[in-house]
């Protein structure tokens, strides 16, 4: 991957790597978390050299090269768990999209400014939230050791993202308008990061990851505080929820970026620079 | 967008425990927070700082080009104003 390299650290001893039990589940749900994380980078990166300003150009980018190496992290270690050679790169350019397990939420495309930003902030609750669980209770070391290091990029994120959230959000008329729709349109792509699988079920019974509904009270709370200083409106708990990125049935927009993404491996098969 | 341009801020950046802040460059935001949470995007992202100093430009008030001779000749011949004739060890490290 041609993004910022993340020093690989010594690999700790981590029993689930090589569990015959649950390689499959755990190779899906790594997938899932490098995915999120490769889709939200790509599509945040769409902004680089179109920012509004120089500064907020330059800061959705470092955003977009921070997930781009915590892809890099999980997919690494997704290829280990897999045990069939391919490592982070094969499995970014080379997987179909419905072999891809990201929320739907991330595929989306960026839209102006409001979605771009109402995304990444309702995603990074969640992701902080789960790196946070991750890094502090999961019994997979290799697992924990990751989140940690992106949880420190991602504490960053929610920062950013909450405070540009209530700027636009409690600012003129039209950026009050356009969050309120950014607001309205994502919402129901939120349902999906709460609502488990078998997969989420096993791994949660490893003890490597959090009940994800466990996750929703803390997250709502958090997100309707932020939302309620920026005088915007969130819509009512318990609505209509679009899911099936994680299982990979996803929206018309992924195969376009796969398109965009993977065209060079796939036309080149090899190539690096 | 940008009819009304944000204002510019003077950003400086502390390397190391010890160290001065240093003036690392310039960039514009609409308050001081904001030209905090730039700076760090823009100046800090290969672990630069341990901490950041943000001031708006127009409040640096700076000397005329035209004052140098006046302000700094006189000092030209003046070697013996410089410390250089104290030895100062090692351990005191940084002046």
């Amino acid at each position: 991957m041609s993004g910022e390299k993340t020093a690989v650290t010594e690999m700790r001893a981590d029993p689930f790597v090589n569990d015959e039990a649950i390689r499959r589940v755990f190779f899906e749900w790594l997938c899932r978390m490098g995915d999120n994380a490769l889709i939200l980078g790509h599509r945040t990166s769409e902004w680089c050299g179109h920012g509004p300003v120089l500064e907020e150009d330059i800061a959705l980018a470092n955003t977009a090269l921070d997930l781009i190496g915590h892809t890099q992290m999980w997919l690494g270690l997704a290829g280990e768990v897999e045990g069939k050679g391919r490592d982070a790169d094969d499995l970014a350019y080379l997987r179909d999209a419905m072999k891809f397990h990201n929320l739907l939420l991330v595929e989306l495309p960026k839209g102006d400014m409001a979605v771009t930003i109402m995304r990444e902030f309702l995603f990074d609750a969640y992701h902080h939230l789960l790196l946070s669980w991750l890094a502090e209770h999961s019994k997979s070391p290799r697992v924990a050791e990751i989140a940690a290091k992106a949880l420190k990029e991602v504490s960053y994120h929610i920062d950013r993202a909450s405070d540009i959230v209530v700027r636009l959000g409690d600012g003129t008329e039209e950026s009050h308008r356009r969050m309120q729709d950014a607001l309205d349109l994502l919402w129901p792509y939120t349902g999906e990061m709460f609502i488990g699988d078998d997969v989420d079920a096993t791994l949660t019974g490893a003890g490597i990851a959090p009940d994800l509904g466990g996750l929703q009270g803390k997250w709502e709370q958090n997100v309707r505080s932020i939302l309620d200083e920026a005088t915007l409106k969130a819509p009512e708990p318990g609505g209509f929820a679009h899911l099936g990125g994680k299982q990979g049935r996803h929206t018309e927009h992924l195969g376009f970026i796969l398109a965009e993404m993977q065209f060079l491996q796939r036309a080149y098969p090899g190539a690096s620079w | 967008m940008s009819k009304k341009e944000w204002p510019l801020w003077e950003v400086f950046i502390r390397g190391q425990h010890g160290l001065n802040h240093r003036h690392v460059g310039s960039l514009h935001a609409p308050d001081a927070e904001m030209a905090i949470n730039h700076a760090r995007d823009v100046y800090t992202r290969r672990r630069e700082g341990v901490s950041i100093w943000v001031v708006p430009s127009k409040e640096i008030t700076a000397s005329s080009p035209s004052e140098k001779g006046p302000l700094f000749d006189p000092a030209e011949s003046k070697t013996y104003r410089h410390p250089t004739f104290f030895d100062i060890p090692d351990e005191v490290g940084k002046m």
